[in-house]
C-alpha cells in the first residue's frame, strides 16, 4: 500500500474538561480530495487547526510521507508544505495583495529591505494562473476586493509556496456561482498536480462535486470513513445526524 | 473639474490627497496667523523657533504611529521623557566627572539603555501579560513621572555640559550657513538620486511607469521645500551678530529620526508586519509571526524615542525639571490622529504625523504671538482636534 501524503494518528484534544478530538485518525493521499463534513462542534475545526499549527494536540501524531513531524505553530506547518486557506481567509485587510501573499515570507534584497518590485511581478504571475478575473491592481488594500478575489488571493498565497497538503474551509462559502467554479476548477487543477487537499464544507453538493473520499467526524470521533463513488448524499446525510455508518 | 484634476495630480505624483489637503490646512494657518501678528508668524525668527518648539513632539510622533498602527496607546510617554531627562542630568552633573569629553556621549548611551528598558518593561505586560496597553501605560504615566520627582526629591539639577546643552537647539546649537547648505543639497541630490531609481526599478519589471511630469513635479516640489527651509534656517542670524543661525540640532534629530522610521516602517519586514498585525492581528498570527515579539518591538523603540526627546528636553531646559514632559502625551498622540492615524489600527502614516505635529505647534506658537490666555488657547486646540478628527473620518467614507 502507497505511503499517505499526511496521517494523523489517534489525535487528542481537550479544551478544560470538554473533550474536542477523542482517538481520531485520518489519511490523505497525494492527488486526493477528502472532504471532512460533521455538524458545528464536530471536531472538524479542531482537527485541522491542529494540523495547520494554530492549536497543538494534546497526543497522537502526525506523519508527513511516512515520517513524523512536530507541528506546533503555523510556521512548523508551512515548512512542511502544509497551507491552510481559512474561512475567514485570514487576511490583513488594510494591506494590499502582494503584501498579503507574502505575509511572513517576503522576499528582502541582500540588505534586508523589502524587495517588493520582485514581490509584486510574483504575485501577478500567481494571480494570472489563477486565472483572477477584473482585478484592477495588485496595489489595492485587499478590502476593495469582491470575495472571490480575496478567496483567489488566499489561494495564490498558499500555491506560489509550492505546498504539498492543502487545507481549505469553507472555501465557498461567500461565493457566488460563478466563483464557485473558479474556486473547484483550481482544485481540480492542484489535484491534477499531485496535492492532498482536506475539504472542510457544510455544502452536501459541493462536497460530493469535489472530494474522493469523505471523512464524517461527529462528537469528537471519525464515524465513517468512504468512498464518494461509493455512496449517496443521503447516506451521508444520515452519517452526519446519526453517527451511524450505513447499513 | 477641480476635485477629477486634484486626484489626477495626487495619482501622478504619488502624494496623499490627505497630506495635500493637511498641507493646505497648514498654509491657511500660517496666512491668518501672518496677516493678524502684522508678519511676526511668518519671520524667520518665528519659524526658526517653531522649528525647535516642535522636534521633542516630533520626535514621539514617529513611534506613536506604530504603536497605535498595532492597536495600542502610550500614555507614558511625557512621564518617561520626564524620568529620563531627569535620569540623563543626574548622570551627567552628579555622577560621571565635569568637563571630560566623554561625559555627553556616556550620558546618552546611558539614558537609550534606559529608554530600552522601560519600554521593554511596558511591552512585555502588554504583549506577553496581555495587559491592555491604556492600562500598562497609565501606570506608566504616574510611575514614571514618581520616579522622575524621587530621583531628586524634586529638586532641580544643572548646569549640563555645554556640548550637551548643543542638543537643545540654545544659542549655539545650530551648525550654520555653510554646513545647512551641505545638507540640505545632499538631502536634494538623495530625492533626486531616488525617482530616477524608481523609474528604472518599474521599468526592469515591466511594471506601469509614472508620468514623466508627474515626476518632475514631485522632484521640483521637493527641491524647492528642501532650499525654502534652509533659506529660512539661515535668513535668521544669531541674536546681536551677522552669523546666520541655520538648521537647529534638535530639528537635525528630528530629520534623523523620520528618515530612519520611515525606513523601518516602509522597507523592513518589521514594519510591514506592524501594518499586517493592525489589519488583522488573527491573520498576522496565522501568518507565523512571533505577534508578542512584534509588540514589545514597537514599545521598546517608542522607550528609545522617549529618550531621545527627554535629552533634548533637559538640553534645551539646560537642567533636568523633573514636571518636563508633562501632558506631552496628549500632544503626541493628538497630533498622531490629526495626521491620519486611526485609533481603529492598521492605518497611519509617519509623514501624515510629522504634519499634525507642525499644525499643533503652529496653532500654539501663533496663539501665543497673538497674546491669547492659555485657558482660551486649550479651547482652541481642543476643538480643533474634534474638528480634524471628524473630517478624516468623512475623507475615510468618501474613500472607500
Amino acid at each position: 500500500m502507497r505511503t499517505p501524503l499526511i496521517e494523523m494518528r489517534n489525535i487528542h484534544k481537550q479544551f478544560g474538561g470538554v473533550v474536542a478530538l477523542d482517538d481520531v485518525s485520518v489519511t490523505l493521499h497525494r492527488g486526493e480530495v477528502v472532504g471532512l463534513l460533521g455538524h458545528n462542534g464536530a471536531g472538524k475545526s479542531t482537527l485541522i487547526k491542529i494540523l495547520s499549527g494554530a492549536y497543538e494536540a494534546d497526543g497522537g501524531e502526525i506523519l508527513v510521507d511516512g515520517a513524523p513531524v512536530t507541528i506546533r505553530s503555523p510556521r512548523d506547518a508551512r515548512a512542511n508544505g502544509i497551507e491552510t486557506i481559512y474561512q475567514t481567509l485570514a487576511l490583513a485587510d488594510n494591506l494590499d495583495a502582494v503584501a498579503n501573499v507574502f505575509l511572513g515570507r517576503e522576499i528582502v534584497t541582500s540588505l534586508g529591505r523589502l524587495n517588493d518590485a520582485a514581490m509584486e511581478h510574483a504575485t501577478s504571475d500567481v494571480l494570472a494562473k489563477l486565472k483572477v478575473v477584473d482585478l484592477k491592481s495588485v496595489r489595492a488594500p485587499v478590502s476593495s476586493l469582491s470575495g472571490g478575489q480575496r478567496q483567489s488571493i488566499a489561494i495564490a498565497r498558499a500555491i506560489h509556496f509550492q505546498a504539498q497538503i492543502l487545507i481549505m474551509d469553507e472555501p465557498c462559502a461567500a461565493l457566488g456561482p460563478q466563483e464557485t467554479a473558479m474556486v473547484a476548477n483550481v482544485i481540480q487543477e492542484l489535484k491534477r498536480q499531485g496535492l492532498g487537499i482536506f475539504l472542510i464544507s457544510h455544502d452536501l453538493h459541493d462536497v460530493f462535486a469535489l472530494a474522493d473520499r469523505l471523512t464524517v467526524m461527529k462528537g469528537g470521533r471519525v464515524v465513517g470513513d468512504c468512498h464518494t463513488a461509493d455512496v449517496t448524499q443521503d447516506d451521508v446525510l444520515a452519517m452526519i445526524i446519526t453517527g451511524r455508518p450505513p447499513a | 473639474m477641480t476635485q477629477i484634476s486634484i486626484r489626477r495630480l495626487a495619482a501622478a505624483t504619488g502624494i496623499d490627497t490627505r497630506l495635500l489637503a493637511m498641507a493646505g490646512a497648514l498654509i491657511v494657518i500660517a496666512l491668518v496667523f501672518n496677516s493678524f501678528t502684522q508678519g511676526a508668524f511668518l519671520s524667520p525668527r518665528n519659524l526658526w523657533n517653531l522649528a525647535v518648539q516642535t522636534s521633542m513632539v516630533g520626535i514621539l510622533t514617529t513611534g506613536m504611529v506604530l504603536v497605535i498602527v498595532t492597536r495600542n496607546i502610550d500614555l507614558s510617554v511625557g512621564s518617561v521623557l520626564g524620568a529620563i531627562g531627569m535620569f540623563a542630568a543626574v548622570v551627567q552633573v552628579q555622577i560621571l566627572p565635569p568637563d571630560v569629553w566623554w561625559n555627553t556621549p556616556l550620558t546618552i548611551l546611558c539614558a537609550v539603555a534606559v529608554g530600552i528598558t522601560i519600554g521593554a518593561f511596558q511591552g512585555f505586560w502588554i504583549a506577553y501579560r496581555a495587559v491592555p496597553s491604556f492600562i500598562v501605560t497609565l501606570a506608566g504615566l504616574l510611575i514614571f513621572r514618581g520616579v522622575a520627582w524621587m530621583m531628586t526629591e524634586g529638586r532641580t539639577i544643572a548646569p549640563m555640559e555645554e556640548n550637551f546643552q548643543l542638543l537643545g537647539g540654545g544659542l549655539r546649537g545650530s551648525i550654520g550657513a555653510f554646513w545647512s547648505w551641505f545638507l540640505g543639497g545632499l538631502a536634494i541630490a538623495l530625492v533626486l538620486f531616488r525617482i530616477v531609481a524608481s523609474r528604472r526599478r518599474r521599468h526592469r519589471y515591466g511594471f506601469a511607469e509614472k508620468p514623466l511630469w508627474g515626476d518632475l513635479l514631485t522632484g521640483g516640489l521637493w527641491v524647492g521645500a528642501i532650499s525654502a527651509f534652509v533659506l529660512t534656517m539661515n535668513a535668521y542670524n544669531r541674536p546681536g551678530t551677522q552669523i546666520p543661525q541655520g538648521i537647529p540640532i534638535p530639528v537635525l534629530l528630528l530629520i534623523g529620526t523620520v528618515l530612519i522610521m520611515e525606513t523601518i516602517a516602509r522597507t523592513t519586514r518589521f514594519g510591514r508586519y506592524v501594518f499586517a498585525f493592525g489589519g488583522n492581528p488573527e491573520a498576522a498570527r496565522l501568518a507565523g509571526i512571533d505577534v508578542r515579539k512584534l509588540v514589545l518591538l514597537v514599545f521598546v523603540i517608542m522607550g528609545i524615542l522617549a529618550a531621545v526627546a527627554g535629552i533634548l528636553a533637559t538640553a534645551r531646559l539646560n537642567a533636568g525639571v523633573n514636571s518636563t514632559g508633562t501632558l506631552a502625551e496628549l500632544s503626541v498622540i493628538a497630533a498622531v490622529v490629526i495626521g491620519g492615524t486611526s485609533l481603529a489600527g492598521g492605518a497611519g502614516s509617519i509623514a501624515g504625523a510629522i504634519l499634525g505635529a507642525v499644525i499643533m505647534q503652529s496653532l500654539e506658537n501663533g496663539m501665543v504671538l497673538l497674546g491669547l490666555p492659555s485657558a482660551m488657547q486649550q479651547v482652541v486646540i481642543g476643538s480643533v482636534l474634534i474638528l480634524a478628527v471628524w473630517a478624516d473620518v468623512v475623507y475615510r467614507r468618501r474613500v472607500a
